[in-house]
């Protein structure tokens, strides 16, 4: 088994990495493969809480890198799904403690034993964006439909090819639909036009996703949720699949139908 | 509180952030800022203002971007002969 190694960026905070990365595990882990999840922002550590795991924490990356534990020890393995494990960053250190070749070697060793290694990155394009990156074989973007947001995924494409990581692949996040069709929000397509990169998803804004965050359960394990069904479409796509872009229009049922029915083409 | 940024969005203000967005990714991409390219266009009138009469307030340089590639675009109007005939008299 030759597991991959998938690093979610962004450049700007707070965009949903950790969201992503959560709900990206959670749902290849679903989907049968064997998932381990990487949180590379030493000092603020977040994805233990995302996952609900943050009461089990013994060990942490920094740990492992400076061999006061084996691989094995630090990592924590889900409550809900058995393929599922983390490995958390350490809170009182800083990303210097960690350089890309410990990340390389750590990724090279766990590839081993696992279909999926999931690294989420910090903000910033330093030390820690540079240790996220350096084992990557593919390169997920998370931006948000926003001036600032956009300009810092231009900025860090450059930064990926220049590594000769690229192409990477981009996630619209919080995108509200209505104010897209009321041209009060860059749509999709706009965001597209500029970066000239490829999509992978788009996420609605989506109250389900501050619930389960509030209660550590990752929306892709709520099958009612749209923004958890986005997250488990991504995981289809990079097993393979074709999946289809849902149009986020949210007047759904019959009005909303209809009014489409009327007005083709009318909206995002 | 909604109605008042329903008025003030008025349902354009994602063309404005498409524009804006597309202006300062072209100032980003060359690492060349708005001053830095004014200092720049100065810079090109004083030079071409040696062998040529030009039309200094006329002059425009921007760039540009096409698919893959960034153009600087410099468009110098001559001065009008007539006053270019006064001046050479």
């Amino acid at each position: 088994m030759t597991g991959k190694v998938l690093t979610i960026t962004s450049g700007k905070g707070g965009v949903g990495k950790t969201t992503a990365t959560a709900n990206l595990g959670v749902a290849l882990a679903s989907a049968g493969a064997r998932v381990v999840c990487i949180d590379a922002d030493i000092g603020l550590r977040n994805l233990d809480v995302v996952l609900g795991l943050e009461n089990r924490i013994v060990y942490d990356l920094v740990d492992i890198v400076e061999g006061r534990c084996k691989v094995r020890q630090a990592m924590i393995k889900d409550k809900r799904l058995s393929d599922l494990y983390l490995i958390p960053a350490a809170q009182t250190r800083d990303k210097t403690a960690v350089s890309p070749r410990d990340m390389i070697r750590l990724a090279d060793e766990l590839r081993a034993e696992f279909d999926w290694i999931i690294i989420d990155s910090p903000a910033g394009i330093e030390r820690g964006f540079r240790n996220a990156i350096a084992p990557a074989d593919i390169v997920l973007i998370v931006t948000n439909p926003e001036v600032s947001a956009v300009r810092d995924a231009d900025r860090i494409i450059g930064l990926i090819e220049a590594e000769e990581k690229g192409p990477a692949k981009l996630v619209v996040n919080r995108v509200k639909p209505e104010m897209v069709r009321r041209g009060d929000m860059l749509s999709t397509e706009d965001i597209l036009e500029v970066l000239a990169i490829e999509l992978i998803g788009i996420v609605p804004d989506d109250e389900s996703v501050t619930v389960s965050t509030n209660q550590g359960a990752p929306v892709a394990l709520d099958t009612r949720s749209r923004a958890g069904k986005a997250f488990r479409d991504i995981a289809r796509r990079l097993n393979g699949e074709e999946v289809a872009f849902e149009s986020l229009d949210s007047r759904d049922g019959f009005l909303g139908r209809l009014s489409r029915l009327v007005k083709p083409g009318g909206g995002a | 509180m909604k109605l008042f940024g329903w008025i003030r969005g008025g349902g354009q203000s994602a063309r404005t952030a498409k524009e804006r967005l597309q202006l300062v990714l072209v100032h980003d991409r060359a690492d060349l800022s708005p001053g830095k390219l004014a200092a720049l266009k100065d810079d090109l009138i004083a030079v071409l203002s040696k062998h040529i009469e030009i039309d200094i307030r006329a002059v425009h340089v921007e760039l540009t971007r096409e698919r893959d590639r960034q153009r600087l675009v410099a468009d110098i109007p001559l001065a009008p002969p007539r006053a270019r005939r006064r001046e050479a008299s």
